[in-house]
């Protein structure tokens, strides 16, 4: 099972290590309704994974589920060579595992820079007394973290609006702030779901570029749900292709496009 | 025009981060700190500590207590009153216990007893929200008034049911008890509401602040990115409550002298702060000052109008008075909801790009 050998290098020169994250015969269920059956694929150090799958195959589940907001009732979750047990979500944050949403779930009443600010909660440790009296290890935490979101700020080129309430902000441009949150966190293993869902052209060419560049730069390791195929056939190494709850393929791009089970899922197939 | 950010520039993070950016609201601020401790305390009687200031600094001390929870964490709450009760049966109690303890520590103890109870019952804030928990935090307010009205041990077993405040001295100044002078009530008030204010200040900047805002705009995804929200709302109702006691006990030793708590921390008094933070703004310090403000001086102004200035008899004032403060909330509720403080703050905005409207 441990695939921590087979490391390769990428076209375009990524490193793509051992497997961070390996989800073994994940089984969801509400009530009687089944969401996941039976789903075991894995996470490589530094790749690109996209999960898709037409509407309601539960891909949105299996996000939360690697965030630690559902609990399987079935199989085992590893992350970085360690089972991982049932958590609350605060703490598989903690782990290092950071996500967005698919409606965005910023915090509106908060400036943006304060929203990624947030992100970077899990780094700031100073007591009580230290921050209610702002002296010591919470001014300093304070200014520290802020160098650190403004690298943030910087590279995704939100600048000009760092100050501004996220509650005045459009739509793309919250998405962004939402990724700069959860990428503030420095986390190993970034959760994206749906970052591409209700943009246009232009958006969804600023955001598949930043996150690229945040694979590539930062070497973070991206689980990203899409419906957009061209967006994540050029994006990915290797995408999961879900129905109906269930696994039907997985592979790199070309692998996937090229399944029968995937094609029939997507466009249908005649019962006779 | 000088209220300008412009030339103005920050050159660190720190100055970046500071309360009051622009220079001309910094000299404000200290102008305000100045008169207050340097020009009120000589000048003030008997009626202005007694009718307009010792109430609002008291009030406001309440009133930022309540915004932490209720305008930053997002949890409504009703037991405000209740709260209060803590606070001041807490300082007559270390009072009449240990009179050679100074009050200050007093003071402070109650308020840490009120954080407590607080906890408390701010536990159920973890299963319920909104409405449902303005219920539950209403059920506290109840309970603990009939709490101290039927153990006579909170009330030393005093014939009446009173609570009477013994006198306390501060620096050898009377501040509590008959022979307090009206500076002495003025200034432990101001020293705690500036003390207060300050710290709520920074704990709502910090990295508290931002767990509580994170809890209140969106619970779920606060939790996924790290926030407990276990620790989250209590330490909001740890905080908010010690606040609140400090407050009561306040209300009691400086402002009242003696208390029967059904008529001192009632329903009434939960309501009262509640408007304070809706009229002033929730989620601002500042707001929590400006509608304590608000409520307290305007029954004054309005008596003094009407009795003094039109004599009106006193009854017929007073119900005028009721009718207005109401109409007036009902005004603010539907005209800026956001209250007092974002009237401010929009004020402010217009002014930094006088005499251009944009």
């Amino acid at each position: 099972m441990n695939s921590m050998t087979d490391e390769y290098v990428t076209e375009d020169g990524r490193r793509i290590g051992g497997t961070v994250m390996d989800l073994r015969n994940i089984t969801l269920r509400f009530g009687g309704v089944v969401a996941i059956k039976d789903i075991s694929f894995d996470i490589r150090q530094g790749e690109i994974r996209a999960i898709i799958g037409p509407n309601g195959a539960g891909k949105s589940s299996m996000l939360n589920v690697i965030s630690g907001f559902y609990n399987p009732q079935e199989g085992e979750v590893w992350f970085k060579g360690h089972r991982r047990g049932p958590m609350r979500p605060y703490q598989v944050a903690r782990l290092g595992i950071a996500r967005t949403f698919q409606n965005i779930a910023l915090f509106d009443g908060m400036s943006v820079l304060d929203n990624i600010m947030t992100g970077r909660l899990n780094r700031m440790k100073a007591g009580f007394l230290s921050q209610a009296l702002w002296w010591g290890r919470a001014e300093r935490e304070e200014i520290e973290n802020r160098e650190a979101v403004e690298k943030i700020i910087d590279f995704l080129e939100i600048q000009n609006i760092r100050k501004t309430p996220v509650g005045r902000l459009p739509y793309g441009l919250k998405k962004r702030v939402e990724l700069a949150r959860a990428l503030a966190a420095e986390p190993q293993l970034l959760l994206l779901d749906e970052p591409m869902a209700g943009m246009n052209v232009e958006e969804k060419e600023d955001m598949s570029r930043f996150i690229l560049d945040v694979n590539d730069e930062f070497g973070t390791t991206i689980c990203l749900i899409e419906h957009d195929m061209g967006v994540v056939m050029d994006l990915s190494d290797r995408v999961v292709v879900m129905d109906y709850g269930r696994k039907i393929g997985d592979g790199t791009p070309d692998e996937v496009r090229n399944n029968q089970d995937v094609i029939d899922a997507y466009l249908g197939v005649a019962h006779d | 025009m000088i209220y300008r950010e412009a030339g103005d520039f920050k050159t660190s993070y720190r100055s970046d981060g500071q309360t009051f950016p622009i220079r001309l609201d910094r000299w404000g601020y200290y102008a305000v700190l100045a008169v207050a401790f340097g020009v009120i305390p000589f000048v003030i009687d008997d009626y202005w500590a007694n009718a307009v200031f010792v109430p609002f600094l008291i009030y406001a001390i309440a009133a930022i207590g309540l915004n932490i929870l209720t305008g930053y964490a997002g949890q409504v709450s009703l037991g405000t009153g209740g709260f209060m009760a803590v606070g001041a049966y807490a300082v007559y109690k270390l009072m009449t216990a240990f009179p050679d303890i100074s009050i200050v520590i007093h003071i402070l103890l109650a308020g840490g007893i009120t954080a407590a109870v607080g906890v408390l019952f701010g536990l159920p804030s973890l299963r319920i929200k909104g409405f449902y928990l303005a219920v539950a935090t209403l059920a506290a307010q109840f309970f603990l008034v009939w709490l101290f009205n039927k153990v006579p041990w909170f009330y030393n077993n005093s014939a009446s049911g009173q609570i009477t405040a013994p006198t306390r001295t501060v620096l050898d100044q009377a501040v509590t008890g008959p022979t307090a002078s009206a500076p002495a009530k003025y200034l432990i008030c101001l020293v705690l509401a500036v003390a207060v204010a300050w710290m709520a200040r920074n704990l709502t900047r910090g990295t508290i602040g931002r767990k509580w805002m994170a809890i209140r705009d969106m619970d779920i995804a606060a939790e996924i990115i790290g926030v407990n929200p276990l620790a989250a709302k209590l330490s909001a109702f740890a905080v908010s409550s010690f606040f609140i006691g400090i407050a009561g006990a306040l209300l009691f030793a400086v402002y009242l002298g003696a208390a029967e708590v059904g008529e001192a921390f009632g329903i009434n008094k939960s309501f009262l702060v509640l408007f304070m933070i809706i009229i002033g703004g929730l989620g601002s310090i500042f707001g929590s000052f400006a509608g304590a403000a608000f409520l307290v001086l305007l029954p004054v102004l309005l008596k003094n109008t009407l009795v003094g200035g039109f004599g009106w008899p006193t009854d017929l004032a007073a119900h005028i008075e009721l009718m207005v403060v109401g109409a007036l909330i009902v005004t603010f509720l539907i005209v800026e909801p956001h209250g007092l403080a974002r009237l401010w703050r929009l004020a402010k905005d217009k002014l930094r790009l006088w005499p251009f409207p944009h």
